[in-house]
């Protein structure tokens, strides 16, 4: 039962900054996908896409073909790509097509995101006085967590260099020069503990998936991978998100503690079991809490397991083998589905020089305002 | 801290950032928060509908003017215009502290700090409620907000 959907072909547009739209991004990566599966566009019967800033994904139909077919426009902030890849694993289950694309892209500029209080549902007052910046958020989060489970700065930057070692190995990755320790520690301070070198920084890139019902999965590739499970959840009543003006003091579980241990359990898969990880690294801090809210770790074992390698390439648990948000930059569109790119290349044993030994099942987080959390389990 | 919200209100033409956010004037400003009997829950600011069980029965309240502070951060670079009213150049940008700040049991509220020296922060430490000036608009009116300041630090600003 819970075999029922494969991921069937995989395209990326490299992330980073580039001189053709968002949509344009996305189509590459489409038309790579497509290339993957053996398919044609007149082969997807549905597909379902977004972006955050580059135009509605639809749109794209005149660069892919105008075959008719149902393309359904997804915008859910961050988890946008997972929405994506949701929508299309649940049409498959429920029957209504037999192979369907998930693709998501964007093109966002520089600097931090400045969204709009009124689409978070806040007063103008919010942004005039100057909370309305996602980078607060989580320099306060994992200041609390610092202070409660002790974090410590270094195993901060250790994220980071981990990251920008892994992006180093990835051709598509933005950022793919390897930092040092006391270069992280050393960059500018943008949010209190958090330097410029703990963030990923909004950019450009697409990514497309193509899925297929399970019994016909080998009809498009020797190596399907399954997955297992794809799950959503918003946040629940005493969560800490991006965008609050009030907290509760009744404090309560992040929407990523909900949305990944459903995902195990649809999955029927427990975290002990996975091969590696790509967990939500929107700044090195974030990485380390999501490890914890994902049920791989307890609160404040990070700290052993970075000092000591153990989510390194070649380390127990692999996490972001890519290079993450941190070594890729943020394309939101585009971003959740990346981490489905590389597990599924890692599945495949097609990861190059950052292949995990002997993977078998893989895990993927995203996360994003205002408190959604999206997670898939996948396994050969 | 430069507490010359009141002395200056003469000599400059000044503002709230948003009616409805504190009790303003008042020389002991209080955030104004909605109150959920049903439920216990209280937020920042009003609204409309309990987050918790949707109940709409609600209740203005005044929130403690003094709590401790539950976490904190400096926002270290200036922060895009819009939404931000503020118009200083990357060179002349004051990074300002940011805080959420525990009243009672009752809410942990977000607010500006009136101290932006990490040395100065520690979770747990008592703060006190306090409106001031964070920039100027277009019309050359200065925007006033509530802010978060250390007790210590409010009582040395005060007595000076």
């Amino acid at each position: 039962m819970s075999d029922d959907v494969a991921i069937v072909g995989i395209g990326i547009h490299p992330f980073g900054r580039h001189d053709i739209s968002g949509m344009e991004q996305g189509a590459i990566a489409a038309r790579a996908a497509m290339a993957d599966a053996k398919v044609e566009w007149s082969d997807i019967q549905y597909a379902f896409g977004g972006s955050s800033a580059a135009g509605n994904a639809d749109t794209m139909v005149s660069m892919l073909g105008l075959t008719g077919l149902p393309f359904i426009n997804v915008a859910n902030g961050c988890a946008t790509g997972g929405s994506a890849l949701i929508s299309a694993y649940n049409s498959i289950k429920a029957g209504a097509a037999d192979v369907v694309m998930a693709i998501g892209f964007d093109k966002h500029p520089r600097g931090a995101f400045d969204p709009d209080p009124a689409s978070f549902g806040l007063g103008k007052w919010y942004g005039d006085s100057g909370l309305m910046l996602t980078t607060q958020f989580f320099g306060m989060k994992i200041q609390r967590y610092m202070h409660q489970h002790g974090i410590t700065r270094s195993t901060l930057a250790k994220v980071s260099v981990k990251n920008f070692a892994n992006g180093s190995l990835n051709e598509n990755a933005w950022r793919r020069k390897p930092m040092s320790e006391d270069e992280v520690l050393d960059a500018a301070m943008l949010s209190d503990p958090l330097t410029q070198y703990m963030f990923c920084s909004p950019g450009e890139g697409g990514v497309a998936l193509v899925l297929a019902r399970a019994d016909k999965a080998k009809e498009y590739t020797d190596r399907p991978v399954y997955l297992k499970s794809a799950v959503l959840r918003s946040r629940p009543f005493g969560s800490f998100e991006v965008f609050n003006s009030w907290l509760s003091p009744d404090r309560g579980n992040s929407p990523s503690v909900g949305a990944a241990k459903a995902a195990f359990e649809m999955a029927g898969v427990s975290p002990k079991d996975i091969s590696f990880a790509q967990v939500q690294d929107t700044e090195s801090g974030a990485e380390i809490m999501h490890m914890a809210e994902c049920g791989l770790c307890e609160d404040g074992e990070q700290e052993r397991m970075i000092q000591e390698g153990q989510t390194n390439i070649g380390g127990r648990l692999p996490i972001n083998t890519d290079g993450g948000c941190i070594a890729n930059g943020e394309p939101i569109g585009a971003s959740g589905l990346r981490q489905v790119y590389e597990s599924v290349l890692q599945l495949q044993g097609r990861a190059g020089a950052r292949q995990v030994e002997n993977a078998t099942t893989g895990f993927t987080h995203v996360y994003g305002a205002p408190g959604i959390s999206a997670c898939t389990v996948l396994s050969v | 801290m430069e507490d010359r919200t009141c002395d200056d209100a003469d000599m400059t033409e000044q503002r709230v950032v948003a009616d409805g956010l504190f009790t303003w004037p008042s020389d002991e400003p209080q955030l104004i928060g909605s109150h959920f009997p049903e439920s216990g829950v209280t937020v920042f600011p009003e609204a409309t509908a309990c987050p918790k069980t949707a109940s709409r029965v609600v209740e203005q309240v005044l929130l403690p003017r003094r709590g401790t502070l539950w976490s904190w951060t400096i926002q270290g670079f200036p922060p895009k215009n819009p939404p931000y009213l503020g118009t200083e150049s990357p060179k002349d940008f004051v990074p300002y502290g940011v805080g959420y700040v525990q009243l009672a049991d009752e809410v942990i509220v977000e607010s500006r700090l009136t101290v932006n020296d990490p040395a100065q922060l520690s979770i747990g430490m008592e703060m006190e409620l306090v409106v001031i000036p964070f920039t100027t608009d277009p019309e050359g009116r200065e925007v006033l907000t509530y802010a978060f300041a250390p007790v210590a630090t409010q009582q040395n600003g005060a007595a000076a």
